[in-house]
């Protein structure tokens, strides 16, 4: 099922939490929205499941326009953070809840609603839990009930409110490749929000970029992390470093000196621009013509690499930067750094 | 040889038992619970001793007479009657109104969080009179309900109505924390999976918070059923129709028929424990499922 979202607004009390979204996910397609807290990406999932109302825009399921469908007609799976299971039933009654609540005509019967049940915990790999209650699970065990009482109702959609996000590292870790396997398997339509940049990046075929209720960047991981449509996206995604910059009859310059960098796509316009560098893209150089030069104020050892802090410029300004581990390299030293990638963004 | 003496002079000084900074010398808790014991020996157990030593003091016969008098059986029957009609009002009333306030956001929602309490700040005797100048005949309504030849007050209808007054707040204000701290993520769920509203309170937001309805509906009976002055305003003491329990207590002890009055009373005061009893147990065995029932 693929899902149409068309200029759609919605705000809380005078607050606008969305402006005019519009995103297309195609049939069978895994898709993340990615945004910091207060981006609108919980507002936008909750508007696509029909738990909230909109207040302009229409949104598409398929043919059927489902803006305005109540959360039951939209049938969708929602998958809550904080699970949502029912405290009071056994796992296999929470599985089997949104077949028991049909209305008798549609109702399967409890001979068969307990057989789905019983399916869907082998599918998720919980067979023999059925019996237990959501206290006695761990939370690993609780979302992934949560996820099959979604799949319960053959939903239209899948929706997952970050889903992961009150899960250790480990097993978050376990979930994510576990979810991406019961996608490739089921083919549900998926959207699933999170504010783990390496989650979506891992995870979706598509990752939506969100800040401040508005779409930033909608892209593979490859196109995110490569060319960030804009300086919150570069800055969003992965580390990163800014310098202020301004730009004179095309030229790059820094503190009043001219940069050599190599050549860029950006086509930005003289005047105040800031200059985007990941840790990584920059390197230690002998040749100070036209390279950046600052002083270093410390060093950190991280898992694989070592960071340097460096001060640049009459403003000391701070970088970061990625050097190999057996790079020894003191404290107050000067370094020149050449950046091999970059990217250029106006500040007008 | 100095640091000998320092040794020396550590070691002479006196052993103190070590024991955790908010723990009292023994002398200190014994003489607190002496005082709580005392205290309470005093002011609760020994006056309701003496109810049922003055209700036995005539004897089983003399006892069981009192109970089956005509006027304390239209007592107990008042008093029943009202219980059985304040108790599911204030039920329906107290679940409409936490889950207002536990699960929407709208405008003026603290007043009426305010307002639930206003039962136990004001005095029931206020609460009478207030009912006096609404429905009596020279107040608000009385004229208008005379004519249609319907009695509020001094009649049954006046008690239930002061009696769900002061007995509104109970069940709300065992709910409403309760089911603040649920928040609405279970019943999104069942929604989401296509049950109605009505299901969804049904199997999803009532067994949540069964125990604690339960508690608040222990407590809003025993305060139904021993409601004294807002009842004694309004209610005319006329015998065999508008005397409920405990206003038949107070005539008959001011008749000097104590044995009578006591009989009666042991009766509300056996209530009064079992409730109580009620009341222990449910905060035993279901505390995690009453995240409100504190106090009171």
């Amino acid at each position: 099922m693929d899902i149409r979202i068309q200029k759609v607004s919605k705000a809380f009390d005078r607050f606008p939490a969305l402006h005019d979204v519009s995103l297309s996910i195609r049939s069978g397609e895994l898709i993340a929205l990615l945004g910091p807290s207060g981006s609108g990406k919980t507002t936008l999932l909750r508007l696509i499941a029909g738990l909230e109302a909109l207040d302009a825009g229409r949104i598409h399921f398929g043919d059927t326009d489902a803006s305005h469908l109540s959360v039951q007609e939209r049938n969708v799976g929602f998958v809550f953070q904080h699970y949502a299971l029912f405290k009071h039933m056994s796992v296999l009654d929470n599985i089997g809840f949104g077949l028991a609540v049909r209305p008798w005509r549609t109702r399967p019967s409890g001979a068969e609603i307990h057989r789905r049940a019983e399916a869907l915990l082998e599918l998720i790999q919980l067979p023999g839990l059925g019996h237990r209650f959501p206290a006695q699970l761990s939370g690993g065990q609780r979302q992934r009930i949560a996820l099959a009482r979604a799949l319960a109702i053959e939903p239209r959609v899948l929706l997952l409110d970050e889903p992961f996000g009150a899960l250790d590292a480990k097993v978050r870790k376990d979930l994510r490749r576990w979810l991406r396997e019961l996608h490739d398997e089921t083919g549900h339509t998926t959207v699933f929000v999170t504010h783990d940049q390496e989650e979506a990046m891992e995870l979706a075929d598509r990752v939506v970029v969100m800040s401040n209720g508005r779409i930033e960047q909608i892209g593979t991981a490859d196109e995110i992390y490569d060319s960030p449509a804009s300086p919150f996206v570069f800055s969003f995604i992965g580390a990163s470093n800014a310098l202020k910059v301004t730009i004179e009859y095309g030229r790059i310059h820094h503190a009043g000196q001219p940069l050599a960098l190599p050549k860029g796509d950006a086509a930005v316009p003289d005047g105040p621009a800031k200059l985007y560098l990941r840790p990584h893209d920059l390197r230690l150089t002998d040749d100070g013509a036209g390279a950046i030069r600052g002083i270093v104020t410390g060093t950190r050892r991280t898992s694989g690499t070592r960071l340097l802090e460096i001060e640049v410029g009459p403003q000391r300004e701070r970088l970061e930067v990625e050097v190999p581990v057996s790079a020894t390299i003191a404290a107050r030293e000067t370094v020149t750094l050449r950046p091999e990638r970059w990217q250029l963004y106006s500040d007008a | 040889m100095r640091s000998e003496t320092i040794a020396a002079s550590v070691a002479e000084r006196p052993a103190k038992a070590w024991r955790p900074a908010t723990s009292e010398t023994p002398a200190t808790r014994r003489v607190l619970i002496a005082i709580a014991g005392i205290f309470l020996g005093l002011v609760l157990l020994l006056p309701l001793g003496a109810v049922f030593a003055q209700a036995f003091s005539g004897g089983w016969s003399l006892y069981l007479a009192a109970l089956a008098e005509p006027d304390a059986v239209a007592a107990m029957r008042l008093t029943l009657l009202v219980a059985a009609i304040a108790v599911p009002a204030n039920l329906v009333f107290g679940v409409a109104a936490a889950w207002a306030i536990a699960k929407f956001e709208f405008r003026g929602k603290s007043l009426l969080v305010t307002l639930i309490d206003l039962p136990f700040s004001v005095s029931p005797v206020i609460s009478g009179l207030a009912y006096i100048l609404v429905f009596g005949s020279h107040g608000l309504l009385g004229p208008w309900l005379d004519a249609y030849g319907i009695k509020v007050a001094f009649a049954v209808p006046g008690i239930v109505l002061v009696t769900i007054f002061v007995t509104l707040p109970f069940v709300a204000r065992e709910l409403i924390p309760l089911m603040e701290e649920q928040g609405a993520g279970e019943e999104e769920a069942a929604l989401s999976l296509g049950a109605s509203g009505w299901k969804t309170f049904l199997f999803v937001t009532l067994p949540n918070v069964k125990w604690a309805l339960l508690y608040g509906v222990l407590l809003c009976n025993a305060r139904a059923m021993g409601e004294f002055g807002a009842v004694s305003v309004i209610s005319g003491h006329i015998r065999g129709l508008t005397n409920t329990m405990p206003l038949h207590v107070e005539i008959l002890y001011n008749e000097y028929a104590f044995q009578a009055a006591f009989a009666v009373a042991s009766l509300l005061a056996i209530l009064a424990l079992l409730t109580l009893a009620l009341k222990t147990f449910l905060e035993w065995r279901f505390a995690g499922d009453m995240a409100g029932a504190r106090g009171h």
